[in-house]
């Protein structure tokens, strides 16, 4: 199976329509891939589906960067 | 002094073309758009053809991610207004986006997505319900993301009022122009339910054709055989326009809306009101405000569904309004050949009726075969006609009983 930071990418790539390349840790969600609300809140379910966890919306609001999100998931497994 | 309202831009993604010459070229040829449904598996369903938009990609239009946030009719209009807002030669960005405004409707709105997230509720639970379920599946957010992407920030409104909505919408629309609210309108209709529930409530209705082994046979409006509609999708979008703006701006003039009707027929949920009166009415308002005699008008777009009680009545309503002239002017369903497009009927006929003015040709009503004595008018049968038509009608009927009608004339000058 896919290392975790190349499962985040790629819904991150199909979500958010940016090119793989700016899916680094460091990018932010929102002022660098250009996420708004709606945009996280969406890919939140998709990576509950994908990693079979549920995040809760206080977890959810710490999301910053895609680091962050990887960090969170590998705390979790 | 009420202002004066051209058409100076088209766009339309129909099941017999996405661009406007493919449409009308096959509008006159008289092709069927119709074919076996391709979008679910409908062996189960009693309807199984459907008049389906094909190879449309909208990747052309707009990114993946502004892609995935919308419905397909909402990218259906999208798509189409970008290229009625291109035929028009109108760039929003140099013009005063203020006076530009946004009225598209659709006759249900977002049912795939509608459909795909009840799915979720009921398989997954209330959390998996993507945030995106509503702002994706209200109808009016054609008009919405229209306006969002073109940058259009004049009045943003939409209608819905089931099949009659592109009409009403093109109606309304011109009033906002004409009482001077606006300089432009991006209008019409859009839809796209070729769907499970879509297919189910409509064959529960019986109001679909069966005609499943000849689908390109199956819509034929005002003929005997006739036995239902056949749904099709799309959009249909207008770039109307106040003259002044239109001449201002040196734009080519497609025809000019001269009159709007409405009525309702309150009389029930799906069947036509007697008679057709409610229909008449709304021809006969149509006719007032434009300031025609009932012997001006040269051609109806009628809404002709091929539904047995549709084509019968809206003929006696003809009768009732135009007399003896109801004989010698002549009449079409072009849904004949696109199947209908419910809430975006209207849309994708006053293109049809548009074009029909300018180029001096009057689309077909194909499959017609055999007479019904109901039905006696001259529909136009099978092939094209090329004569001199300077003002037309096009109707449309919805459930509910709403009726809207839109006057059109070939433009002729400014005096």
């Amino acid at each position: 199976m896919a290392d975790v930071l190349s499962r985040v990418q790629r819904i991150i790539v199909d979500r958010l329509g940016v090119d793989a390349s700016e899916v680094t840790r460091e990018a932010s969600i929102k002022d660098d891939l250009g996420a708004d609300s709606l945009d996280v809140m969406d890919m939140i379910l998709e990576l509950e589906d994908e990693f079979s966890l549920e995040i809760s919306d206080e977890e959810a609001e710490k999301i910053n960067t895609v680091g962050d999100i990887v960090t969170y998931i590998e705390s979790r497994s | 002094m009420s202002k004066r309202v051209v058409i100076t831009g088209l766009g339309v993604l129909s099941p017999i073309g996405n661009d406007i010459p493919t449409f009308w070229n096959n509008l006159i040829s008289g092709k069927s758009g119709i074919g076996p449904v391709t979008r679910f598996d409908a062996s189960d369903f009693p309807t199984r053809i459907a008049g389906e938009v094909k190879g449309f990609d909208p990747l052309e239009y707009m990114d993946r991610k502004e892609a995935r946030r919308m419905d397909r009719f909402v990218q259906f209009a999208v798509a189409a207004s970008q290229n009625a807002l291109k035929d028009a030669g109108i760039e929003i960005d140099r013009e005063d986006p203020d006076r530009i405004g946004t009225y598209i409707g659709s006759g249900i709105g977002g049912l795939q997505t509608w459909e795909d997230q009840h799915r979720n509720l009921i398989e997954k639970g209330p959390r998996r319900v993507s945030p995106f379920f509503i702002p994706m599946m209200i109808a009016n957010m054609a008009a919405g993301q229209v306006s969002i992407s073109t940058g259009a920030k004049g009045p943003c409104s939409a209608a819905i009022s089931a099949c009659a909505t592109g009409t009403h919408s093109i109606g309304d629309a011109a009033n906002i122009i004409r009482r001077g609210d606006a300089d432009v309108m991006i209008a019409g209709g859009t839809e796209a339910t070729v769907t499970p529930m879509a297919f189910a409530g409509f064959c529960a209705n019986q109001a679909m054709s069966r005609r499943n082994d000849e689908p390109e046979r199956a819509s034929r409006p005002f003929d005997k055989e006739r036995d239902g509609f056949v749904m099709g999708e799309g959009a249909g979008i207008l770039i109307l326009e106040s003259l002044d703006h239109a001449l201002d701006r040196g734009a080519e003039i497609v025809a000019e809306v001269i009159g709007y009707g409405m009525s309702g027929d309150a009389y029930h949920l799906t069947a036509p009101a007697p008679e057709g009166e409610g229909a008449a009415r709304s021809m006969k308002r149509a006719l007032n405000e434009a300031g025609l005699k009932p012997e001006d008008v040269d051609y109806i777009n009628a809404h002709g569904t091929s539904t047995g009680p549709n084509d019968k009545f809206e003929t006696i309503a003809m009768k009732n309004v135009f007399g003896d002239h109801a004989y010698r002017l002549a009449v079409s369903s072009t849904k004949s050949m696109t199947g209908h497009l419910l809430g975006a009927a209207g849309g994708v006929e006053a293109i049809a009726t548009a074009l029909a003015l300018k180029e001096k040709i009057l689309p077909p009503t194909i499959n017609y075969e055999y007479p019904d004595p109901d039905c006696d008018l001259d529909y136009i049968p099978n092939e094209a006609r090329r004569v001199n038509v300077n003002v037309a009608l096009s109707n449309s009927l919805g459930f509910g009983g709403h009726n809207a009608t839109i006057a059109l004339k070939a433009y002729d000058g400014a005096e």
